[in-house]
């Protein structure tokens, strides 16, 4: 019973880090902010799956949500600055 | 101005649907209806100890093999809108000096992410993990190793070689549920094989068919990437 | 302690990020801004769906020694909802396949105009 309160602790805690990070993502003007940003957001989601005793959910998130997206994103970003220039 | 008028009523009206959906959300106390079905039976009829997998693998394998046949086609249109010229193939990516620190730890990395990634989809039906967790964990291990060497050349062959062989296996196995189980996708084949509850020959069909979703789940996630790093080959 | 429910605080930032995500959307000039808000949309929709399967003080759906151990081995009330957990496992997999496309798009269209803003994108407007 006591875990469950501290549980919900910190997913309140982790929560509002992921609301911040998402508004930081969708009012920042530098694109490389708003692509961390938007890893931060799905790196706390998977935290987040864990406490709601989801482990699949979370490994996949962690892997492919906030690794592997942000990755192309950061891929694609590379290459518009390398045309630009 | 009209504009932001009319966004801020979109999502006014979204925020009245979410705060009503969220007041009328009562926490359940216990499972029912079709979870309970399938907490209770699912170890003795298809036993398999993670009952994700039982339901992504068994119960709803239609969502699975959708799901694989969609991934399929986006690593297909990718490769159609990415694909480059001639000249553009041979062009060698002009990078600043990888560290050595990163070209030391990749190799000693690489083959542990890769052993890690086949442990957690031969392990699907008994700890967290599956085939979706094991393809990403490879296709992690082939970024770092692209991102250590920016120029290196993934054999195109042998990614659609495993992608093509391992998708049709799967239907295969499908199809041999018709023959000798309950129907397409039936992974306990008629009882035979369930094997002891809990090890790691158990479960009928559901590692064999989880760890060829890994497999290709991995292949098509690596090359999707691979393309997007041989885009950066185009000036 | 009513408010202090894991599974109502997942549902309330899960739909919280989904406000976020659309105005985002909306609000947004920059194709790639757009993209990232649809990630953050993506996010919300997978979290509420999780919170809609978790169950108070329920463990995982993994049917080991400390669930099978139970007394009167009842299932029902030791384990979580599996089967939101395994559509949101796919629905995952199809979001990084979306987003792998409509990156690749974004390129195309910047190969086009050299520019990411979709209000110089105006050839079918009239």
């Amino acid at each position: 019973m006591n875990n469950e309160i501290i549980y919900s602790v910190i997913a309140i805690g982790i929560g509002s880090i992921m609301l911040i990070m998402a508004v930081i993502a969708i009012l920042n003007n530098k694109l490389s902010v708003a692509i961390i940003a938007a890893g931060v957001v799905s790196l706390f989601a998977s935290v987040l799956f864990l406490l709601m005793s989801a482990p699949d959910v979370a490994m996949t998130e962690a892997a492919i949500g906030s690794g592997l997206s942000t990755l192309i994103f950061f891929y694609v970003l590379n290459k518009i600055k390398r045309q630009n220039a | 101005m009209l504009r932001n008028f009319l966004i801020a009523l979109v999502l006014a009206s979204f925020g009245f649907i979410f705060y009503n959906l969220y007041n009328s959300y009562e926490p359940q106390t216990e499972l029912t209806g079709i979870a309970a079905h399938y907490a209770e039976n699912g170890a003795s009829e298809v036993g398999a100890a993670n009952l994700v997998t039982a339901v992504v693998v068994s119960y709803r394998s239609f969502d699975t093999l959708g799901e694989i046949t969609i991934l399929f086609l986006t690593a297909a249109i990718i490769s159609f809108f990415l694909k480059l010229s001639k000249e553009d193939e041979e062009r060698v990516i002009i990078h600043r000096g990888t560290s050595e620190l990163l070209k030391t730890a990749s190799q000693l990395l690489i083959p542990l992410m890769f052993l890690f990634g086949i442990y957690v989809f031969i392990n699907g039906h008994l700890t967290p993990g599956g085939g979706f967790q094991g393809g990403a964990i490879i296709a992690s291990a082939v970024v770092l190793a692209i991102m250590a060497n920016p120029n290196m050349t993934i054999n195109h062959n042998v990614i659609i070689w495993v992608e093509s062989i391992s998708g049709v296996s799967v239907v295969l196995i499908g199809v041999l549920g018709i023959v000798l189980g309950g129907g397409f996708l039936d992974s306990t084949l008629d009882g035979y094989g369930l094997g002891e509850f809990g090890t790691i020959f158990s479960a009928g069909t559901i590692p064999i068919i989880y760890s060829l979703v890994g497999l290709k789940v991995g292949a098509e996630l690596s090359n999707i990437l691979n393309m997007y790093q041989k885009s950066q080959k185009e000036v | 302690m009513e408010t202090l429910e894991l599974g109502k605080i997942g549902l309330l930032i899960g739909f919280l990020l989904v406000i976020v995500g659309f105005w985002g959307i909306l609000q947004q000039k920059n194709i790639i801004k757009i993209i990232v808000s649809f990630t953050i949309l993506n996010t919300g929709i997978n979290l509420v769906m999780v919170a809609l399967g978790y169950v108070k003080g329920h463990t995982a759906p993994i049917i080991d020694s400390s669930v099978s151990q139970l007394e009167n081995h009842n299932v029902l009330n030791a384990i979580v909802d599996p089967v939101p957990q395994a559509l949101v496992l796919t629905a995952i997999v199809i979001g990084f396949g979306v987003t792998a496309l409509l990156l690749a798009y974004a390129m195309k269209l910047f190969k086009a105009k050299k520019s990411l803003e979709i209000n110089d994108f105006n050839d079918l407007k009239w």
